[in-house]
Order: C-alpha cells, then sequence, then structure tokens
C-alpha cells in the first residue's frame, strides 16, 4: 500500500500556485539538514520546512564544493585534463576518466586496443561494485542499521586492494587514459579477484538475510519515496532509479559501449519504485557486476600487442574543432561528458552531466514534501545522490 | 541521423548539420525555431529525455552557443540542437514547461554564463556562488587568476621541519 501521509494541516496553497507559509503562525518551523549532518551524502543541504513531523517544502542548496573543473580544464591542455577528472566523483572515479578519454579520442580519430577496451571494462565494473558497497551501508546507516556500513565497507576495502595491486592507486586510479589503459592486467591478478568477488557474494548474502529480510527496514521503506514511471523521462530519471520503476533502461544494453556487446546480461528492474525497491535493484545490480567481472576476466583476449595507442605528441596536442558526447552507466544512472574542441590545444568546453544533477535536485525537491522527517535521509539516499556531480 | 535532419528540414528552418556518430547528430536551430522543433522531437520523434542543457562561449565570434541534447531511448540515439545567442544579449525562452528538470539547467547558466531565461522558476536564486557580483565566472573573459589575487590575501608558503630535529627542540629547549 502507498504511503498516504495526513494533509489536513498542510498550508493553503496562494492564488499563484505557492504555498503559504507563514512562520510567525508558530505553526511551521525551519530545520536544515545538512551539510554537516550523518545522512547527508556528501556535502549539500536541505532546507526543509516542517509541521509537525512532516516536510510542507524542501529546498536542495549545493555550492560547498564547487571546484569549477570544467572551468579549470579550459586552461589545460588534453593530457593535463586527464588527473583532473576523476576527482570529479569520489566513490566512483572511474566514469569520468573513461568518458573523458573516449570522447578526447573519438574527436582526435584514435582508436584504442581491444584488449584496452576489456580492461576498461573490467575497472568500470570494479568501480560500480565499490560505489553500490558505499550505498548499501549507506542505506542501511539511514534507517539505523550501522552494522551493514562495517560489512560493506570491510568488502569495499578488499576491492580497493585489487584496484591497488591494477593501477597502484586506491581512490583516484588515473587508470583509463586517453588512447588506452596505463597498464596491464598484474600476475595472478584473476586468483586474487575470484577470492575478493567470493567474500562481496558472501557479504552480499549477509546483507540480504539482516537487512532486506529486517521487519523495521522493510516497514520504513516499502512503499515510502515512490516515483512514478510517468516522471522518467520529464524528469531526465535513469539508473536504478529508473530500473525500480520498471523502466528497463540501461546504457549497457540499450547503447553498448566499450565491450558490453560481448557480455551476457539483463537489465536488473523492480517495480513498486520504492525505496525498498530500489535498495534491491541495486543489491541484484551489484550480484551482476560480480557476474559481469567474471565474465571479462574468463573472455578477454590474450594481449597482442602495445595496450596503448599512438597518441601525437602530447605537449603539442591539438583536435580539430568538433563536439560530441560520450555516456555510460555508472551506479546511479547515465553519466556522460559534453566535449567540445576548437582546434587548439585545449578544449573549449567540456561539460559533466551527472546523474545526480536531476535526482539531487528537481526530483528529490517534488519528492520530500509529505515525507515524515525520519525518513528524509533514507529517501535522499535511495536516489543515490553525489552532490559533486551537481556543482562540478 | 541525416535522414531525421532531412525530414525536420521539410518542416523547420535549419542550419548546420553534424553528423557526429551512427546515433549522434547535432543541428543548428533558430532561437525563435527552438520550441516548435523541441515539440515536434518529443511528441512525433520519441526524443523525450532532456539528457543536458548547456553553453560555450565562442567569444571571438561574439557568440554563446547553447546545446539542448534530447535523447530517444527507443531507438538510443541522441540529437543535439545548437543554438546561437547573440553575446550581447543572452536571453533565452525557458522550457522548463516541457521539460521540469529545465529549470535547473537555465538557474545554472544564469548564475555561471549569465544567460538569462525570464520566466523559469527560481532562475534568479543563488545555485552554487552565493552574493556574487563579478562578472560570470564559467565567461570566457572571466580570469580566475586575476580575480582569485584581486580577493583572496596571498598566503606564504609552509615552512618544513625536520620532525626529529623539530620535536627535540620542543621537548628539550634547554638541550639544543
Amino acid at each position: 500500500m502507498l504511503y498516504q501521509p495526513d494533509r489536513s494541516q498542510y498550508p493553503d496553497m496562494g492564488p499563484d500556485g505557492k504555498l503559504d507559509i507563514d512562520l510567525s503562525s508558530g505553526k511551521y518551523l525551519k530545520l536544515w539538514q545538512g551539510p554537516q549532518h550523518p545522512g547527508i551524502t556528501g556535502n549539500m543541504s536541505l532546507e526543509l520546512t516542517v509541521c509537525g513531523d512532516e516536510v510542507v517544502e524542501g529546498k536542495v542548496h549545493v555550492g560547498y564544493l564547487h571546484r569549477g573543473f570544467e572551468k579549470l580544464m579550459e586552461r589545460r591542455s588534453f593530457i593535463q585534463c586527464f588527473p583532473i577528472v576523476c576527482r570529479i566523483c569520489v566513490p566512483e572515479p572511474d566514469f569520468n576518466e573513461y568518458c573523458y578519454a573516449a570522447a578526447v579520442e573519438e574527436l582526435a580519430g584514435i582508436e584504442i586496443s581491444e584488449r584496452a577496451k576489456w580492461i576498461r571494462t573490467l575497472i568500470l565494473e570494479m568501480g560500480r561494485i565499490n560505489s553500490y558497497m558505499m550505498y548499501l551501508g549507506g542505506q542501511a546507516g539511514a534507517l539505523g542499521m550501522g552494522v551493514i556500513g562495517q560489512w560493506t565497507t570491510y568488502v569495499r576495502d578488499l576491492m580497493l586492494d585489487r584496484f591497488e595491486e591494477l593501477t597502484g592507486a586506491r581512490i583516484y586510479h588515473m587508470f583509463i587514459i586517453p588512447g588506452g589503459v596505463r597498464d596491464d592486467l598484474p600476475a595472478g591478478f584473476e586468483d586474487r579477484m575470484e577470492e575478493t568477488l567470493k567474500e562481496i557474494e558472501a557479504t552480499l548474502k549477509d546483507v540480504q538475510e539482516v537487512m532486506f529480510q529486517n521487519a523495521v527496514f522493510k516497514k520504513r521503506t516499502k512503499g515510502i519515496g515512490y516515483i512514478d514511471p510517468s516522471l522518467v523521462d520529464s524528469y531526465g530519471i535513469t539508473g536504478p532509479n529508473a530500473r525500480a520503476a520498471g523502466i528497463a533502461k540501461d546504457v549497457r544494453a540499450d547503447q553498448p559501449y566499450l565491450v558490453y556487446p560481448h557480455l551476457d546480461f539483463e537489465p536488473v528492474t523492480g517495480k513498486d519504485s520504492d525505496i525498498f525497491t530500489r535498495s534491491d535493484v541495486r543489491r541484484r545490480d551489484v550480484i551482476m557486476s560480480v557476474d559481469l567481472v567474471r565474465q571479462i576476466l574468463s573472455r578477454m583476449p590474450k594481449k597482442d600487442g602495445p595496450l596503448m595507442a599512438k597518441l601525437p605528441n602530447v605537449l603539442h596536442w591539438k583536435i580539430p574543432r568538433g563536439e560530441t558526447y560520450i555516456r555510460g552507466e555508472c551506479s546511479r544512472g547515465e553519466y556522460g561528458f559534453y566535449v567540445v574542441t576548437d582546434g587548439s590545444g585545449y578544449p573549449r568546453r567540456v561539460n559533466v552531466r551527472g546523474p545526480s544533477y536531476t535526482h539531487a535536485m528537481s526530483l528529490l525537491q517534488r519528492m520530500i514534501v509529505n515525507v515524515n522527517i525520519a525518513d528524509v535521509a533514507s529517501l535522499m539516499v535511495s536516489l543515490h545522490t553525489y552532490p559533486p556531480e551537481i556543482e562540478r | 541521423m541525416r535522414e531525421l535532419y532531412e525530414k525536420l528540414k521539410t518542416r523547420f528552418p535549419l542550419g548546420e548539420f553534424t553528423d557526429q556518430r551512427d546515433n549522434l547528430g547535432f543541428i543548428t536551430v533558430d532561437k525563435d525555431q527552438l520550441r516548435p522543433v523541441l515539440y515536434h522531437l518529443r511528441d512525433h520523434e520519441g526524443f523525450s529525455h532532456l539528457v543536458l542543457l548547456t553553453a560555450v562561449d565562442w567569444i571571438e565570434e561574439d557568440r554563446f552557443q547553447l546545446t539542448y541534447l534530447l535523447s530517444n531511448r527507443t531507438r538510443s540515439v541522441d540529437v543535439g540542437l545548437r543554438v546561437m545567442l547573440d553575446r550581447g544579449e543572452p536571453v533565452m525562452e525557458t522550457i522548463h514547461d516541457i521539460w521540469p528538470t529545465a529549470a535547473t539547467y537555465q538557474c545554472e547558466l544564469r548564475e555561471m554564463f549569465g544567460i538569462d531565461f525570464p520566466d523559469s522558476p527560481g532562475v534568479m536564486d543563488d545555485f552554487i556562488l552565493e552574493g556574487w557580483d563579478d562578472l560570470p565566472p564559467y565567461r570566457r573573459d572571466f580570469d580566475t587568476k586575476k580575480y582569485s589575487d584581486e580577493t583572496y590575501a596571498h598566503r606564504e608558503g609552509r615552512v618544513t621541519h625536520d620532525p626529529a630535529e623539530y620535536m627535540k627542540k620542543q621537548l628539550y629547549p634547554d638541550e639544543v
């Protein structure tokens, strides 16, 4: 049954359609959630107007970590931009590297080697598992189940070990470089990855039993935070948020990039479109990613040439005038880079399209109305928002 | 993509077409033709998803380029509509009534590029910058270095100590 709040206390609408909220009446209260708050992912804040326990109006404020990446890149050569882009998104930085590298390669007419494509796909799926692990911990934590976060952080750490041996770094890998990838897989990587995947599967089984079968979790997530499927197009909803509403859209399947055409998978969907379904879609997405990593490692062709394509002198690398858009399916939805070049050695414009831009702003502001204060954190986390994507 | 362009051209006056990939093309559209083209693409061609709305500053040509990127999720093709605006009069019609999410993009473009979208909800609200009174920062003529030098005081570099020597000095000043 859908969540039906008591609307008797809600303010009247003015003739202009705006809410008539008089703070001096003592009936309403302004409440700030964030920017420092355990129920907020990243640095953003929610300005909530509450009446009793329920939110009557919510406004999202961003601007706490604007670093001006898009502007910075306009003053840097194409290769100097490469180490910057991963810093746009901490929990899943590899998508920035892939989208930027693919856009530059397309505009410069560079073809990358087959094995580099497989390694790129492997990195992206590893990053996806990591991002979902953080999400599962956050979603459980928003409802007071702190121990789930400890388990998922543990397995995420094991995956960071695999990242470290593959790329030399744990968080910002700077591995997917325009022209290919920096290195090949180390010896014995497949075996160690298999051990990690087994640990992840065991943890997921525990999470399924302790979190998804927990009566409190079910009670506080089922029927709450409903997204109507008709909003999916008008609000630009993508990824698990759309798939939980029964819209089976996944860029990996719809516009296959890298080596996804060679892999067997079906987009994970749900139908209830509430917090529980979105969490469950993501849990099942991890299981699919674990399977994809296994498929990639078993089907990857042997190395038969250099991993890196031949690049021009990167210090004097000029790319002809053009524009393109490259997208990929990250853990939160459609991630894309719109890159414009003007024939010089610097990009004219780089625009990052993160899924949180629509999920955390216009959608969250609409959904947050009529929600109980105690459910605000859980609702926000269920949209899987990362503020750095909003203010690049 | 060329097929779509030819089809659209029979209905609307269109500008230059760039065939970027099999599933991505860019079309230049007149400012006053944008709305009918958007409606047509959304209602008759299945381009129901607004992927992004952003601007490019072509300062040498004295114009801004607005890019409306639309996606047809059923056929998995994208089309980018380019609208050129006079840099001296950067005003554009809002499209938040077609895609509500466009209001956020328009708010950001007003703040970062100084392009106005009258009647867009909350377009004059602060989005990222609070109390900004300088040139919109994403314009090409905004100099970040100059702004930084003028706004913030110079901070000296930090002094680096040898940890062993430093702690010795702190803990046993008499022995040094």
